[in-house]
């Protein structure tokens, strides 16, 4: 190092270390940004003309007609989360079991298997998922099930299922393990079999993680965009069974925002439906976070 | 020392990227390119995507120095795009509006010019082991209409399709597609609205694809999108009318009910390349490439033009 | 005695009883990767070569290659990555270099959660309000590629931030009694320890960011847009370009008589850049553990 750029090095010390501290944050502009923009561009509409009422009780979503715009999304709110739920149903158990399976019966090697397959399953994109669900799960739904018609919530749910299996056996798998040996060392030197401990010790013993794995899973399902909208079918209702076409709001945005002009009413009430998806992820991820720190700190 | 060379080295690529970023915000489009490239921005009507696609691909053949951006997004947002200035050409499956042109005129100081480039029959698609083989307009209405009366093959006079499930399966389009807007204003009538609980696919080739799997479904799309796994029903307007089967012959003759004009606007008549585009899409060769997309391209004869929609000659 | 034996069966049985049902739950979990896969791979079968990647869709895209979507797909990855890589390993060093327990560290972390789990969807309207609109970039490359960066920044953080944690504090605590600053620190020591660990994240980046589609769908991505094949700079910085997820998404959905084998063949090579490029951070990971020596 010469002499002559040795002074210069507190300068950029301080500057690289103004830098850092600057990325360090952009994670919360970000964020903030976020919320920003997507309220910015539907604000106009939501300060004047918007109906709450309407928006949250009425399934007639009707935004294109001559005589007249309604803005109901009862039915799409309804149908987000009765996919979602449907999901964690299948998912959960499957999930959790996976989970124990991996942390408490596997051979080491094989374990290490499980683990690279989960994550790869976890990999695969959103709208392979739903070319699976449009293609191959839309003619088995019809044959084995004798559905009316292929593209349903069972459909969607099963492929969101599969899409959020990872993110529950995962964080589920990392919640058994920070159960302490001795607990288990415990059960069994009381004369418990396997099953009771998994059921008396572990699951009470991890219950806050397993939570939190469960939650963040409903947020994947939640805010899943492309393999909704071309597994689920995409109908404006309320279901009264699985094998029911639904629509659901992720759907809806990616469905319609190309198609609304920008700026009218129906674009802006797109990026409120936005905002509310926003604020039921935000809600569901601090909620884990919470849960997952609560846990830390015991 | 050297490993740390690699966020580095980033940074200035970085800045390079935003300032070039800066520098070319005030483009204009059609006289914007990558080096001596000149690229014209079509967007606008998802029926017309696919024959804008075919256009695009074939031109790209004969002047390798144009390259030409197709979107779809719907007749609405290419009007949109060509109001502020982000398309060159806007497809449109309806006539541009009073308003649209008023805003068009306001925004850029341009008057909308149309171009007729085809037209396009909207079929009725069902099911192959559907007994059905044609329908008339009123009773569509009543499928697809908001507070419709039939709800079930019977209410048609025809066995379900499947044997045992009457109920009819109704498949739909999103509600801003141009494809939605004319066959709302086509067969429910300019008031109407549809019924809530149909099918509403994204893409025209997803509503003939789930006819073909659903036995009970019934769809429409731009006859373009016919496969062989689907049958196109012939449609009369009233009953007891002659029902017309969706052929180029029938739309060129206007005697299918449910056929509309296609068109492509520019802002101002258009010049340069973007003339020499418009001026090729009118030629046999571009119209032959209307026919093989499956739509029905212009006739020659002009005065059997269908609907609305003045003829230009190529 | 006896007793006690039948006690020890039942528990004997209890035990396999649970081990079977833990274990056909996982496989049902795992199997259907693996057929999902072979099923692709095998209607996929008769198109797949390299005269696939290299073409062009041609005959209105219901038959030739992938080439203009492709390349599309690696203009979109490579710019996300160029501008999502300095700002995640920076605020991953910021988290676990300069930041004590605070309350701003778990604000930070929160926010690094929470930016994982907004929808993509949202993502895209993010883009779309505050480049495309806002910042008057218009549809363009840049505009997608800022989204993706974005929305994959806390992919690069985790692993970064786990990378960095795992080289020992006495290395640091070494250089710092020979009187290098914290910088230098950093920069000599942390980084050249912990540089597999970061490319794994780099690499999982990648992937994340060929896979989506919906941030791209509205901020640049477009139908058709005719290049031609085999110049890699086909593309503009504020072109719109194909990219394969929306490829796959288009043709699947919007072009009628569009071959089995070529929708499939669309997938399977998404699937496997995303495959590949996970398989290979997996792999690094593992011989990075071998090889750890302290």
């Amino acid at each position: 190092m010469t002499p002559g750029r040795r002074h210069l090095e507190p300068l950029k010390e301080w500057l690289i270390e103004r830098f850092i501290w600057l990325c360090g944050v952009s994670a919360i502009f970000f964020v903030f940004a976020i919320f920003i923009f997507v309220f910015r561009e539907g604000a106009d509409y939501f300060f004047s003309g918007f109906k709450a009422g309407e928006f949250f009780t009425s399934i007639e979503w009707y935004p294109t007609s001559r005589t007249h715009v309604r803005y109901g999304a009862l039915a799409l709110i309804t149908g987000t989360f009765s996919v979602s739920f449907l999901a964690m149903f299948l998912a959960v158990p499957f999930g959790l079991g996976a989970a124990v399976f991996i942390s408490e019966f596997c051979p080491p090697r094989l374990k290490e298997g499980l683990k690279i397959v989960i994550e790869l399953l976890a990999a695969i994109p959103s709208v392979v998922w739903g070319f699976i669900g449009l293609t191959i799960m839309n003619s088995l739904i019809v044959r084995l099930f004798n559905a009316p018609i292929g593209l349903n919530m069972f459909n969607g749910a099963i492929i969101l299922a599969l899409m959020s299996v990872p993110i529950i056996v995962s964080i589920g798998e990392d919640a058994l393990k920070a159960v302490p040996d001795s607990y288990r060392e415990a059960a069994v030197a009381l004369g418990c079999t396997r099953w009771q401990m998994i059921f008396r010790v572990l699951l009470p013993a991890a219950r806050n993680g397993l939570l939190a794995a469960v939650m963040l899973g409903i947020g994947r399902a939640v805010g899943e965009t492309m393999a909704v909208l071309m597994a689920t079918g995409h109908s404006i209702r309320i279901p009264h069974g699985v094998l029911e076409p639904v629509r659901t709001l992720t759907a809806t945005i990616a469905a319609e925002l190309g198609e609304a002009p920008v700026h009218s009413d129906h674009y802006q009430v797109l990026f409120i439906i936005g905002i509310l998806l926003f604020t039921i992820t935000f809600v569901i991820n601090i909620t884990a976070d919470f849960i997952v720190r609560g846990i830390g700190r015991k | 020392m050297m490993k740390m060379k690699g966020p580095f080295s980033l940074l200035p690529l970085l800045l390079a990227l935003l300032l070039a970023a800066g520098c070319l915000r005030g483009r204009q489009p059609g006289q914007r390119g990558t080096g001596q490239k000149q690229v014209i921005q079509n967007s606008g009507s998802d029926t017309m995507v696919n024959l804008a696609q075919a256009w695009a691909e074939e031109y790209v053949r004969i002047k390798p120095a144009v390259s030409v951006e197709v979107s779809g997004g719907g007749s609405g947002t290419g009007i949109a795009s060509l109001i502020n200035g982000t398309a060159d050409i806007a497809n449109c499956s309806r006539e541009m509006t009073f308003a649209e042109r008023e805003r068009a005129l306001q925004n850029t100081g341009k008057d909308p010019v149309e171009h007729l480039v085809g037209y396009d029959a909207l079929a009725i698609f069902v099911n192959l082991q559907n007994p059905l083989h044609e329908i008339t307009l009123e009773d569509l209405a009543e499928i697809y209409g908001e507070r419709g009366r039939i709800e079930r093959w019977s209410d048609l006079g025809v066995q379900p399709p499947d044997g045992k499930r009457d109920k009819i399966i109704i498949i739909s389009r999103q509600s801003n597609s141009g494809t939605y807007e004319y066959f709302r204003e086509a067969v429910l009538g300019k008031t109407r609205d549809f019924r809530l609980g149909t099918i509403d696919m994204h893409g025209s080739k997803d509503v003939v694809e789930l006819v073909a799997r659903t036995p009970g479904a019934i769809g429409y799309s731009g006859m373009g999108y016919a496969t062989d796994r689907v049958r196109m029903l012939r449609i009369a307007r009233k009953h007891g009318e002659t029902a017309y089967a969706p052929t180029v012959p029938n739309t060129q003759k206007g005697i299918y009910p449910v056929a509309r004009p296609l068109f492509m606007y520019t802002l101002g008549e258009p010049e340069g390349e973007l003339r020499d585009y418009l001026e090729w899409i009118h030629s046999p060769e571009g119209q032959d490439l209307v026919v093989r997309s499956g739509y029905v391209s212009l006739s020659r004869t002009g005065s059997h033009a269908p609907a609305q929609g003045e003829e230009h000659q190529p | 005695m006896f007793e006690a034996t039948d006690q020890t069966r039942r528990k004997q049985r209890q035990e396999s009883a649970i081990k079977y049902l833990l274990t056909t739950m996982t496989v049902i979990i795992v199997l259907p990767l693996l057929l999902i896969i072979f099923y692709l791979f095998y209607k996929a079968a008769p198109i797949l070569s390299l005269e696939f990647l290299l073409e062009n869709p041609i005959h209105g895209m219901r038959s030739g290659g992938i080439w203009a979507p492709l390349l599309g797909t690696i203009y979109l990855v490579l710019i996300s990555l160029l501008i999502a890589t300095p700002v995640g390993i920076f605020a991953a060093i910021y988290l676990n270099e300069y930041s004590r327990e605070s309350w701003m560290t778990r604000v930070i972390n929160l926010a690094v959660v929470n930016l994982a789990g907004v929808p993509s969807i949202v993502h895209a309207l993010f883009g779309l309000g505050a480049f495309v609109l806002f910042a008057g970039i218009g549809r363009s490359i840049l505009a997608a590629s800022l989204t993706l960066a974005i929305m994959t920044l806390p992919v690069i953080i985790a692993s970064t931030k786990e990378a960095l944690a795992a080289v020992p504090h006495s290395f640091r605590e070494a250089c710092w009694n020979v009187g290098a600053t914290r910088w230098q620190t950093i920069r000599n020591v942390v980084l050249p320890n912990s540089i597999s660990g970061i490319l794994t994240g780099v690499i999982l980046q990648v992937s994340r960011a060929a896979g989506e589609t919906a941030p791209v769908m509205f901020t640049g991505a477009v139908f058709f847009k005719a290049i031609q094949t085999g110049d890699p700079f086909a593309y503009g910085l504020l072109d719109q370009c194909m990219a394969l997820s929306m490829h796959l998404f288009t043709i699947s959905t919007q072009v009628p008589d569009v071959p089995d084998a070529l929708t499939y063949g669309t997938a399977v090579v998404l699937l496997g850049v995303v495959l590949l490029f996970n398989a290979l951070a997996i792999l690094l990971r593992i011989k990075l553990r071998g090889k750890k020596k302290w």
